[in-house]
């Protein structure tokens, strides 16, 4: 039931191999995770770096609210987000999301809720540096 | 007796500040905060508001000790 803010990098692949969901093993039949990248493209121009701004302590809140929801909603065994922020450069890991549970539907369905909910209710904010500008990301692009 | 407020992102560049501590005095909703946080500009759609760390409305009554938070639509997350 893990929820942290990285300013750091940090590598997807080693967090899922190094963490022990929750729960008795033996009853989870499916785990889904989402790892969403920078792309150094973003509305038709090139993006050199990018700015993750974020609201301490309210993110953290918000982001704890979406699991929880989500955890009930869908009786996760277990259910872990990392999300980056600060200087980003493309092909960075910016966020992982991770739903356990006894079956896939249930896996598969609370992991794309995380992912789409987090990106309409926790306080985060993207700046891009393309060239010699920079510009504030202004909506999400269409899943 | 006052109200801790927090500007995020293209807000606290277009209004030139991160924030402020305010007199409580005379302020009874987050749409009082934004009055004197930005006198000129109306709170519409593009402004969201948190009181104490949660989503709120403008109307939404704040007190002596409240953060008050302003900012734009969110954009996180990724893929």
């Amino acid at each position: 039931m893990t929820v942290r803010i990285s300013a750091e990098p940090f590598d997807p692949y080693a967090e899922l191999a190094a963490y022990t969901p929750r729960g008795a093993a033996n009853r989870i039949g499916a785990a889904a995770t989402f790892i969403g990248f920078m792309r150094d493209l973003n509305e038709g121009d090139e993006v050199a770096a990018m700015e993750l701004e974020h609201y301490p302590g309210m993110t953290e809140k918000a982001l704890e609210k979406l699991r929880d929801e989500a955890v009930t909603r869908w009786q996760l065994t277990d259910a872990l987000v990392i999300h980056r922020v600060g200087a980003l450069s493309p092909t960075d890991p910016i966020v992982l999301v991770a739903a356990w549970s006894a079956h896939r539907a249930a896996a598969l369905d609370a992991c794309r809720f995380l992912i789409e909910e987090l990106k309409t209710r926790a306080p985060f904010w993207k700046k891009e540096r393309l060239g010699d500008r920079e510009r504030w990301v202004e909506h999400n692009t269409p899943g | 007796m006052s109200i801790q407020v927090k500007i995020f992102a293209s807000l606290r560049e277009r209004l030139g500040s991160d924030g402020m501590e305010l007199p409580v005095d005379g302020i009874r909703t987050v749409a009082d905060v934004w009055a004197r946080v930005a006198p000129e500009q109306p709170l519409g759609g593009q402004v969201l508001m948190a009181v104490n760390m949660d989503y709120a409305q403008a109307d939404q009554p704040v007190s002596d000790g409240d953060e008050v938070a302003f900012f734009p639509p969110v954009t996180g997350g990724a893929g």
